[in-house]
């Protein structure tokens, strides 16, 4: 996967979007990093309604859990099925595990390019 | 070791019922289980056995010192076991008629003026299995009474960010929304955070004092006036009563309600993880909402159910024979020694921190209250050494480890409560042993994250256990 | 007066000097005067340990220990094998806290461990929790589980003992779920009721097995009707009965709770006892309160930890979906010996000895002229009769002579329970007393 083709947001979610218009979401490898080893992910239903800014998931590592936010207003239209046995897909390969699908994809907030979200890693860190 | 299904060899029994003196009565097979039920199979002596090696792999307080810090892990007197084990206690059904009980509700009524005295309160109600159970119990007096006045916009309760999660979690379950307010470095309540966060839709506050950082909070008189003013009532989580039972009262302190840990502060032992109890007291303005029935009267006492009660949160009137074993402890201390425990859980708690200071950083320094929190994020950073690996060291010196990461406000936090009942000699022995892992970790750090070396098992992979949960055993015949 | 404080004199000065204080007072300097409490502590003075256990035992020698026993609602009176009380008085176990370091409650772990395996055989179903308080409160939390942002409905039997109807209630009060009661027919849960009520805002249906009154509910059926309309099934059952009756599983139950009590546990005036809980696989992360699993250590052996704790309070705070954090540990490792040391033989054994003395005395009763209330319905070892006197008389009469007899309902209705600790000797004694009574209109 090209990262520079990926949109990121400060909450360390990465968005791809795909050829039908959808908005795929996933965790960024800092953030996995940060997380440490997933036990659990907590994902919505399909045709869950999404709200940019407000959380749509939980992972759960041993000691913490954490929630993942939606930088979009939308639908559900698939969720990744995959991580609830094998939560360690996100910390193997971020950037191939998507969490949900969404459509109808309305209010967005700013997102930043690769260049602009390493550097707010960057200056996070 | 093995499991006691693993043992099970088929065929061994325990001769246990008489045979029955009556004719068999059998059901139809439509009401009738249709899978087996498979339970071990094992002799009187292998079970015993068993469990004799299951209890060699347990640390108790009998033990070793065990300072897990805000656990309160005191002695446990044997006479309290004594008591809760006489026959006019324990084949007493929760439903005899009032005349055949007057021992139980006599006792109960004992323990609730004598634990109203204690803590400054009018009522109090035993219903309450463990404190969580009694944060929910006395939320739920709160919000009774708030809707009772027909005040109905009061849906917010405030809990500083050094609480224990308890208590937002009991704010949560009782209905409210929490709002946070941040501590201080030393765990005391931020006045200009309190003051912005009150308003008409205060529900009420809930307050450790001592804090979760072993300090006690000087503004308490001004905190609780805060939420009052504001409409508010405030909640008293006793979990740190020790520090100061029988020297000052919740109920002074400006609190309406609060909970007591009768498995820390009064000496009932925690096996395992319960049966605690979590009794709840209250001013009177909140005694008409008290789960019923509680006990009335001064002999014959009886039972009844208050005007406005909340309702039950657990069948029956609570652990009674918890109950039992705190008021043996409370008459055994009496007047005198209630307040010497608080004063010696201070005591030996400030001497080791005091030692202790030489040689970690504490975070705040110092007086401390019953408990202190020591910060080993320097120490980390030096060596890479964590709270964990010291921890896990103590163990190989039969030393419980302290309680780990918390509070949360303070990075890599070990914190410490030797409680009264540990002698100078053993405390000396533990603040020596703290010195030894601390040398050896800026000698060695390395070898510290191989610690235990001597416990039965060793850093278990808990990421596995929670990705991939297996939680019972399955034979493979199964 | 008495004191657990190790500490002397000198110790207590030496100690002092290394804090750097002179007094034991200067060491509360923090707190204001303002809010110390102003005159003496109304407190008795400090006893000795001998004047302590008499003062106690006086208190117990004001309760009436009743010789028979014929009262169950919730608690019941079964034997007590002499190794249940043995193991769990052991120190280790008595008094250590709950199994947060692994390398050091290897044994707490895996009597837990060894407990739920046990709660899942013995309900049919997939997954249980270390335990919580009681049944009651099992049941709450059970129905809290069921809770999603589409259903908030908590449909409650009629027939359950009225203590844990009272539970859910204030839970209910708590968390903002609607309860809704199903009412009664004829002793039974209303299923037509129950079907027509459960719709897309139903979370639950809760239904205790035998009910409060004893009777064998149609649990299957009931499954069905809540599953139609999408909420889940929750079953609260005896677990002496649960030996020889259909699992929970069998019945369509989603969770099975129950109270742990009949196992080995002691009438004790209503507690401690403990409460069950298992579900069925898919809803594992929505069980509260404590979870030991199987897991290695770093040398590759079988070791225990507690584990799901993202879903607890002290991970999740505010949005954990219950603050429990105890078990009743020392409880459920009373259950789990009561179960090793009765093994399923003996189990069903027990449970056959209550449904048999039960029926026994129910026949004899009837002769008394105390009438079968229920009378065609299955029932276990508890039933209700008529009263030809009324029932708090009867209750009278029989405490004078050692006796506790049912418990009454209503002036001519009483709730009587029978365990295997019931001879037959003594339910003749019963049935020869009331008989005197009928014929007298009442007294001995």
């Amino acid at each position: 996967m090209d990262l520079k083709e990926l949109k990121y947001t400060k909450s360390h979610e990465w968005v791809k979007e795909t050829d039908d218009g959808c908005l795929e979401i996933g965790l960024t490898d800092y953030a996995q990093k940060q997380l440490g080893d997933l036990v659990f992910v907590n994902l919505p239903m399909e045709g869950d309604e999404v709200a940019a800014g407000e959380p749509f998931a939980d992972v759960e590592s041993v000691k913490a859990v954490s929630d993942v936010y939606s930088p979009v207003t939308g639908v559900v239209d698939a969720v990744n099925e995959e991580l609830l046995d094998a939560p360690e897909l996100i910390n193997e390969s971020p950037y191939e595990a998507w969490l949900i699908r969404v459509k109808d994809a309305g209010e967005r907030e700013e997102l930043m390019t690769a260049k602009e979200y390493e550097d707010f890693v960057e200056n996070e860190g | 070791m093995k499991l006691i299904f693993e043992k099970s060899c088929g065929g061994h029994r325990l001769d246990l019922l008489p045979p029955c003196d009556v004719p068999v009565k059998s059901y139809p097979d439509e009401l009738l289980r249709k899978k087996t039920l498979l339970l071990p199979e094992l002799s009187e002596n292998e079970i015993s056995r068993h469990y004799t090696k299951l209890a060699g792999r347990t640390f108790g307080v009998n033990d070793g010192c065990y300072p897990l810090g805000s656990c309160t892990m005191k002695y446990n007197p044997k006479v309290n076991e004594t008591a809760a084990a006489l026959p006019g206690f324990t084949k007493i059904h929760p439903l005899q008629p009032e005349s055949s009980v007057q021992g139980c509700l006599h006792a109960l009524k004992l323990a609730e003026t004598l634990l109203c005295e204690i803590t400054g309160m009018d009522r109090m109600t035993f219903q309450p299995a463990a404190g969580a159970h009694g944060e929910f119990t006395g939320l739920l007096l709160i919000k009774a009474y708030h809707e009772h006045r027909g005040d109905f916009g009061r849906r917010k309760i405030i809990v500083p960010d050094s609480a224990h999660g308890t208590n937002p979690a009991s704010a949560s379950m009782a209905g409210f929304t929490v709002v946070s307010i941040p501590s201080g470095p030393d765990g005391c309540v931020d006045l200009t955070a309190l003051k912005e966060a009150v308003g008409e839709d205060t529900a009420g506050l809930m307050l450790t004092n001592p804090n979760t950082v072993g300090l006690f909070d000087k503004n308490i008189l001004e905190i609780t006036k805060i939420v009052h003013e504001a409409g508010g009532l405030n909640y008293y989580d006793g979990a740190n009563l020790n520090a100061v039972v029988g020297i000052v009262r919740p109920g002074d302190m400006g609190f309406d309600v609060v909970h007591l840990n009768l498995h820390k502060t009064f000496s009932t032992p925690h096996g395992g993880g319960g049966p605690g109890s979590g009794p709840v007291g209250c001013k009177a303005l909140l005694a008409e909402f008290l789960p019923g029935p509680t006990v009335e009267g001064d002999g014959p006492y009886r039972l009844e159910t208050p005007e406005h009660s909340i309702g039950k949160v657990k069948a029956f009137y609570g652990n009674f024979l918890v109950v039992i074993r705190a008021l043996a402890y409370i008459l055994t201390l009496g007047r005198e020694g209630i307040p010497d425990a608080a004063r010696y859980a201070v005591l030996h708690a400030n001497y080791m921190k005091a030692e202790l200071s030489r040689d970690y950083d504490m975070a705040c320094p110092g007086l401390c209250m019953h408990e202190f929190v020591m910060c080993l994020e320097e120490l980390k950073k030096q060596t890479g050494v964590s709270a964990l690996d010291i921890a896990k060291g103590l163990l190989d010196d039969g030393i419980h480890p302290p309680t780990m990461y918390f509070p949360l406000i303070v990075p890599e936090a070990l914190m410490v409560e030797p409680t009264e009942t540990e002698s100078k000699e053993t405390m000396d022995e533990v603040i020596r042993v703290f010195r030894k892992l601390k040398e050896r970790a800026v000698r060695e750090p390395e070898a510290m994250h191989e610690l235990p070396l001597t416990a039965a098992v060793r850093r278990l992979d808990e990421v596995t256990a929670a990705r991939h949960p297996k939680l019972k055993y399955e034979a493979e015949t199964e | 007066m008495g004191s657990y404080i190790a500490t002397s004199v000198q110790e207590r000065e030496e100690m002092l000097a290394s804090v750097g204080v002179g007094s034991l007072d200067e060491l509360f300097a923090d707190i204001p005067s303002e809010v110390r409490k102003k005159g003496k502590w109304d407190l008795p003075p400090g006893r000795s340990e001998m004047e302590v256990l008499a003062y106690m035992e006086r208190l117990a020698s004001q309760n009436q220990v009743f010789r028979s026993v014929f009262r169950g609602a919730g608690a019941y009176d079964h034997y007590i094998p002499q190794i249940v009380k043995s193991v769990v008085s052991k120190e280790e176990f008595l008094t250590t806290y709950t199994p947060y370091q692994a390398e050091v409650s290897q044994g707490v772990l895996q009597s837990i461990f060894e407990y739920q395996t046990m709660i899942c055989r013995l309900t049919g179903m997939d997954a249980s929790n270390a335990s919580v308080y009681d049944g009651a409160s099992a049941a709450a939390e059970a129905a809290a589980m069921c809770r999603d942002r589409k259903r908030n409905q908590v449909l409650v039997s009629a027939t359950a003992h009225p203590d844990t109807i009272r539970t859910i209630r204030t839970y209910c009060f708590g968390n903002g779920m609607e309860f809704l009661l199903v009412p009664e027919k004829d002793g039974m849960t209303d299923i037509e009721f129950a079907a027509a009520y459960s719709n897309a805002q139903t979370a639950c249906l809760y239904v205790q097995q035998p009910n409060y009154y004893g009777l064998i509910e149609d649990a299957g059926t009931l499954g069905a009707a809540v599953h139609q309309a999408g909420g889940k099934y929750i079953m609260g059952i005896n677990p002496i009965a649960a030996a020889i009756l259909k699992t929970p599983r069998e019945c369509g139950a989603d969770i099975a709770v129950g109270d742990g009590q009949p196992l080995g546990m002691p009438l004790g005036y209503g507690g401690p006892y403990l409460g069950f809980m298992a579900c069925t696989a898919d809803l594992t992360r929505k069980l509260p309160g404590r979870i030991a699993g199987e897991t290695v250590d770093a040398k590759g052996r079988r070791g225990y930890v507690l584990t799901l704790q993202a879903r607890e309070q002290h991970i999740r705070r505010e949005k954990a979906s219950s603050n429990i954090c105890s078990n009743q540990a020392l409880c459920a490792m009373t259950m789990a010996v009561y179960m090793a040391a009765m093994g399923a033989e003996g189990m069903a054994q027990a449970a056959s000895l209550c449904a048999s003395k039960a029926a026994y005395l129910r026949n004899g009763l009837k002769e008394a002229g105390f009438l079968p209330v229920y009378g065609s319905r299955p029932f276990f070892h508890e039933f209700v009769t008529t009263s030809p006197i009324p029932a708090g008389e009867v209750e009278k009469q029989l405490e004078k002579v050692g006796i506790l007899g049912g418990l009454p309902l209503a002036e001519d209705r009483i709730l009587w329970c029978c365990t295997e600790k019931n001879s037959r000797e003594d339910m003749d004694e019963l049935t020869g007393l009331l008989k005197k009574m009928t014929e007298r209109g009442g007294g001995l």
